[in-house]
């Protein structure tokens, strides 16, 4: 049983709950609790902690008496490891280089990055999106509405 | 009653018939419209990416234009569906059923005719019920006490975690969530700093705007990219004289409106049946009372009318409880709730006379909207139909940058930029577990307002923790939350008929798809 078990989604999504819960109610005892007339700070948190875990520990329950159904993979079929790096690294780029070389380069590299991600794109073609979307984007932010990102700098 | 509501209407009117006013509302509806037509983009994202654009307009003005793109996007969703046969939006995937069918058949552009009819005429009564609903359950609403407040949050929590997509436990447990993140950041009355992990940046709590483009930016693009098939143009060639309907059309259509119309606002009053349940049921329900139901999903014109038309009546009943008690049905909502309290507004029963012209502005707006869609529509449907086209590719990398500068714009900081990072992936992480992640919104924005609600409660009733039940008012709603969770349990354990008519229309769908 535990080994069809192990298989099941929902074993992961009641397990991540109620480690997550158990973890809450846990950080929450730090913080004093006080009495119900007078809250603390922790009895708001440890209340929400309990419920979670409890609510994990349901969804386990459920995975136990649901039968294994055909698609239990939670990784989808064809894993996009390209196209999740590149999203997740477009706005890593737009940090750094924003925060040392300004709005400009940080534009470009983030939408240039996250272009990539696709299957079909091109190196051209991303570079020529990217700077469409820097042109517009630093028309909008910097000159109609004026955030206060300096264009290009150098340094921090 | 009717008298003083016609009064705030007309002041509404004049409210919002201000220039700028309009010009936000057409903002609006204009994006709103078009990303309901692009594939792959929804209302959630594109209100989150708009929200920190809003900040330097005045709140009325931001209001408007931040419920024009969620009813505007509901208008080019139809679009999507009925000639692409593609259900990117929930609440349109049943007008697949027979739009589609009808497009083959060459008569796309009557349907789309009917949509733009239905949709208007599902809007107007749900601005109507609105207009004479929101005074009324303010009246009431405003004799609250803490436990009162407490109680109908704790039911709004519930019904918006259970009645939405996917398992109801799931929901709760993204409810809960929802109620954590908002925790973090320093209490309300002692200041103490919960869970920030020691980071500085983290004391004044999570941004709505960083978890609203985190969940349903970062993560829904991770979970779309590559995953969207090129769209087949094969018969979006549709022209402005092809939506004229026939006569024989118009005379089926009708009498369908009125009842999907009569649906929807049956569903919105229900907290957490949003447009996407609303359109389910009324297509059943059109399905199960005419003559030739065997012809539901060959083409039949009623079969759009009708859940187009409770989409939209329904669309427009999700704002009541929203602006009236304080308390969003859905996470659409709960952005729209964060928008007002970002602007320092307190949502609550004490909006309409503390801020009439939001509020009256707010509806008279939505006339204004609903009749620039139908002129937006009517004869500009080629450009929308061009922007179909448009690929995936092209979009996602543009809103990425979108979500960045945005984030940052929310206080010139890059840290949130960083955070926006992890609550993709973790919103990811959390999508391929089955979560959906819209319930954490409704959490987070009602988190804060719950716990201090709470507090106040016991604090009155001297840690009585019996007083939500002695409270009359109050005990109603726990009573409503208990008959909700049994519905669930009896529910699970034995598939009513509406449910049974979903799974049909489900196999449906997946077999007409298999025929295609």
């Amino acid at each position: 049983m535990f080994g069809t078990l192990v298989k099941k989604r929902d074993f992961y999504a009641g397990g991540l709950m109620t480690l997550l819960g158990a973890a809450i109610t846990l950080d929450s005892m730090a913080y004093s609790l006080g009495t119900l007339t007078h809250m603390g700070p922790g009895m708001f948190p440890l209340m929400l902690g309990l419920t979670l875990t409890l609510v994990g520990v349901l969804i386990l329950g459920t995975a136990v008496v649901t039968p294994l159904s055909n698609d239990e993979n939670i990784l989808p079929k064809n894993r996009e490891w390209r196209g999740w790096g590149c999203i997740l690294a477009g706005p890593i780029f737009f940090i750094i280089l924003g925060e040392y070389f300004g709005l400009v380069p940080a534009t470009y590299s983030c939408v240039f990055v996250s272009a990539l991600g696709d299957r079909t794109a091109t190196l051209k073609g991303s570079a020529v999106l990217a700077a469409g979307v820097t042109f517009f984007g630093v028309l909008l932010f910097s000159y109609v509405l004026k955030i206060p990102f300096p264009m290009f700098r150098l340094g921090h | 009653m009717i008298s003083t509501a016609l009064t705030d209407l007309w002041y509404g009117f004049g409210v919002a018939l201000e220039p700028h006013n309009v010009m936000w509302c057409f903002i609006g509806v204009f994006v709103g419209n078009m990303v309901g037509v692009l594939p792959g983009m929804g209302p959630l994202a594109t209100i989150s990416i708009l929200l920190p654009l809003t900040f330097g307009i005045k709140p009325v003005g931001a209001i408007l234009m931040l419920a024009g793109v969620f009813y505007g996007s509901q208008y080019g969703g139809a679009i999507c569906s009925i000639l692409l046969n593609l259900p990117c939006h929930p609440p349109h995937a049943v007008t697949c059923l027979d739009g589609f069918p009808l497009t083959k058949k060459g008569r796309g552009g009557a349907a789309l005719g009917i949509t733009v009819i239905s949709s208007f005429v599902g809007a107007s009564w749900g601005i109507t019920e609105m207009i004479f609903l929101s005074p009324i359950l303010v009246v009431v609403a405003l004799k609250f006490g803490p436990a009162e407040i407490c109680s109908l949050m704790l039911l709004g929590l519930l019904a918006g975690s259970t009645l939405a997509r996917g398992s109801p436990l799931k929901g709760v447990a993204m409810t809960v969530c929802g109620l954590l993140i908002g925790i973090v950041g320093s209490d309300i009355e002692t200041g103490t700093p919960r869970f920030t992990f020691g980071i500085p940046n983290l004391f004044d709590g999570v941004e709505i705007v960083a978890l609203a483009l985190g969940l349903f930016g970062i993560a829904e693009f991770m979970k779309s990219v590559n995953q969207l098939s090129e769209v087949d143009t094969k018969y979006t060639n549709v022209k402005l004289k092809d939506l004229r309907p026939t006569r024989e059309e118009f005379r089926r259509a009708l009498p369908a409106m009125f009842r999907g119309t009569l649906i929807g606002s049956l569903c919105a009053l229900i907290p957490g049946t949003g447009p996407t349940i609303a359109s389910f049921v009324s297509y059943a329900t059109e399905k199960k009372i005419s003559k030739t139901p065997e012809l539901f999903g060959t083409g039949m014109i009623e079969g759009v009318a009708c859940p187009e038309a409770s989409t939209h009546s329904s669309v427009q009943g999700d704002f009541i409880p929203t602006m009236s008690l304080g308390i969003p049905g859905d996470a659409v909502m709960a952005l729209i709730l964060g928008a007002l309290m970002i602007q320092g507004i307190v949502p609550g029963p004490q909006l309409i006379s503390e801020h009439p012209d939001i509020f009256w502005g707010l509806i008279a707006s939505f006339w204004i909207g609903n009749i620039i869609l139908v002129v937006l529509n009517v004869p500009m449907i080629g450009l929308w139909v061009k922007l179909l086209t448009i690929p995936y590719k092209y979009l996602y990398p543009s809103a990425m940058f979108f979500v960045c500068i945005g984030v940052y714009s929310t206080n010139n900081d890059m840290f949130q930029v960083g955070e926006v990072v992890i609550i993709g992936i973790v919103g990811y992480i959390l999508l391929l577990l089955d979560f959906h992640p819209a319930p954490v919104l409704l959490g987070f924005v009602l988190g804060p307002r719950f716990e201090e609600n709470f507090r106040r409660a016991m604090l009155i009733s001297r840690g009585d923790i019996l007083v939500f039940i002695k409270h009359p008012i109050s005990a109603v709603f726990i009573f409503m939350c208990v008959l909700l969770i049994v519905m669930q349990i009896y529910v699970r354990l034995r598939p009513p008929k509406v449910l049974a008519t979903n799974i049909v229309l489900a196999t449906d769908r997946k077999a007409s798809e298999a025929a295609e």
